[in-house]
């Protein structure tokens, strides 16, 4: 790999696998509390939750950038409170670039758990229930067991997925070598060098091996899991 | 030991209004046909859903009154319900479902208790297996243990059978007589099937249309002509074993109403068990037959004739304190001069005998 890659380009590398990471467990909780919500339960306005929760599928990624940019900015607001109370800055932060990734790749996570989740019996809640099990305890280990191969393959789908964001990590964080330089950028960076080319061409076709390595992995996961 | 229900519920063109009682600890059939409302009175019983209005005491415990506004949830209610498909948890072992309902219990059951059950239901060579590798009888097996092994205050059965071929129906059978004799749990048994609920039942609740139509035991609600009940398909005795005549290979059973020969069974002298005689199995004769191949001849007094539309007639018979039903012809009624009152001689063709 590193005969292969420059010092910079496995930075990258290992950059976008460490904020992929973060990203997709830290959305973990709450895309398995987003899925019951919707494949569980029953209220009014739950189209415009699931409107709300596909909303990164189809709004530029820019502009979620520039919504997070505007909400998390250390000058003002949320984003101001968190630097002076907490000490927690997002923005020019490898923190802020998974931040951004787990945003946009949410929904990914989400419609997987709740597939899984619809596809299970209702019947084996309350067969549980009978047993003496509680809401929390047939969520643990009746719901989520069942839910698992889903929740792996939602995992695996958005982390691809995750790996390569560009415009809202670009306009949150900025492109910071080594801070928030992910793949993406790292390629747009070679882009806008002279004789970058071919740095930009390994940094892609590294990309898609990623890429097709994860997806494959996912669909491998969920049809093993499935039996 | 008593259960009482009584609640009204309306799921759209569909009423439900129930009311019944049963005061021991016994075998209870909710017998009907599909659709009758059977599986909605027992999971009203296990708390799975909350009827419009309504009351429900399990031994004393108000489970249910929704004038008072008491609902206690399905999983404070310990019933343990054996589900018609089973229900067992895919991703457990066969013996971590056995200990699901276990370790959830208020008072667990002893390990001495936990081998019962595994033995009674001959469960010990399955505990490592997933449900998934099961076959249908054997599922039903784990799906009882776990229910039994939850330390229930009352058993619900929702057709476990339904989902078997005859040979794991016979299969499951001889378990279900078991857990009767040995346990002393009120059971419920949702069933369509007669011969089932001959063979397990001790009181039986017909429910039809969403509602409960009679309620008698099986002893009597099997044999009833009266056309509130059954399809009457014969009688169910309650016999003893007095005797064995080894060199004829017979046994013999005394009931209420006399005594009946039979072909052998491996039952010890005084052992108690069911037997049933079809409707169609019994011929009936105004002088007690001599020369005749029939075993068993008894002596019966007519109770009661009911006419259908075929050609066919019932006759209810009253033999002891027991009670027996034949179906006959129209016309064999009309040439014995058959009429209630009327001695008669009941020539059995042939006892079922449901051995363990």
């Amino acid at each position: 790999m590193t005969s292969f890659l420059t010092p910079a380009e496995s930075q990258a590398l290992l950059l976008s696998l460490r904020v992929a990471t973060v990203a997709v467990f830290a959305a973990l909780p709450f895309a398995v509390a987003a899925a019951l919500l919707l494949a569980r339960t029953r209220f009014p306005g739950k189209i415009v939750v699931d409107g709300i929760v596909h909303l990164p599928l189809v709004l530029p990624p820019v502009a979620i950038g520039f919504l997070l940019l505007t909400l998390l900015g250390t000058r003002a607001g949320l984003g101001a409170w968190l630097f002076h109370t907490f000490g927690i800055r997002f923005v020019f932060s490898w923190t802020g670039a998974a931040l951004a990734s787990a945003l946009i790749t949410f929904p990914f996570q989400v419609r997987a758990i709740r597939v899984a989740l619809e596809a299970a019996d209702p019947g084996l809640d309350a067969a549980a229930e009978t047993l003496g099990a509680g809401w929390f305890d047939r969520l643990v280990n009746i719901t989520l067991p069942l839910a698992f191969p889903g929740i792996v393959a939602g995992l695996i789908t958005a982390f691809a997925a995750s790996l390569g964001e560009f415009g809202a990590i670009i306009t949150f964080v900025s492109n910071i070598p080594g801070e928030t330089r992910t793949l993406p950028l790292a390629i747009y960076t070679a882009l806008q060098m002279p004789g970058g080319e071919a740095e930009a061409a390994r940094l892609s076709l590294l990309s898609i091996v990623l890429a097709l390595f994860f997806m494959t992995l996912a669909e491998f996961v969920q049809r093993r899991m499935r039996r | 030991m008593s259960v009482e229900v009584a609640f009204r519920h309306r799921f759209g063109a569909f009423a439900l209004d129930v009311a019944f009682a049963v005061e021991r600890a016994c075998v209870t059939a909710l017998f009907g046909p599909s659709g009758a409302g059977k599986t909605s009175i027992v999971n009203a019983i296990a708390g799975l859903f909350r009827p419009d209005e309504g009351r429900i005491v399990v031994n004393g415990r108000v489970v249910l009154d929704t004038r008072q506004g008491i609902f206690v949830p399905a999983r404070a209610r310990r019933a343990g319900y054996v589900f018609q498909d089973s229900r067992l948890f895919p991703h457990m072992s066969v013996a971590d479902n056995l200990r699901f309902g276990w370790r959830r219990a208020p008072a667990p059951a002893s390990e001495a208790e936990i081998a019962r059950v595994i033995d009674l239901l001959g469960l010990s060579q399955l505990l490592a297996r997933r449900p998934g590798t099961l076959s249908g009888g054997e599922k039903s097996r784990v799906a009882l243990g776990r229910a039994l092994l939850s330390s229930p205050d009352i058993l619900l059965l929702d057709e476990p059978l339904a989902a078997l071929d005859a040979a794991r129906r016979a299969e499951i059978l001889p378990y279900l007589e078991r857990l009767r004799d040995e346990t002393k749990l009120a059971m419920f048994y949702v069933s369509h099937t007669v011969e089932d609920v001959a063979r397990l039942a001790d009181e039986v609740v017909l429910v039809r249309d969403g509602r409960v139509t009679a309620q008698g035991s099986v002893f009597d609600l099997l044999t009833q002509i009266d056309g509130a009940g059954i399809d009457p398909v014969g009688a169910v005795l309650d016999a003893r074993v007095t005797s064995h005549r080894a060199a004829e290979g017979l046994s013999v059973l005394a009931f209420d109403g006399g005594q009946l020969i039979v072909s052998q069974i491996a039952r010890a002298v005084g052992d108690r068990l069911r037997v049933r005689i079809r409707a169609e199995d019994i011929m009936l004769a105004r002088e007690e037959p001599r020369a005749i191949s029939a075993n068993n001849v008894l002596p019966a007094v007519v109770a009661a004739l009911r006419f259908g539309a075929g050609p066919q007639a019932e006759v209810q018979l009253a033999c002891g304190a027991a009670r027996l039903v034949a179906r006959i012809t129209r016309a064999s009624v009309a040439r014995l001069a058959l009429a209630p009152g009327q001695p008669v001689f009941a020539i059995v063709k042939s006892v079922t005998v449901d051995s363990n």
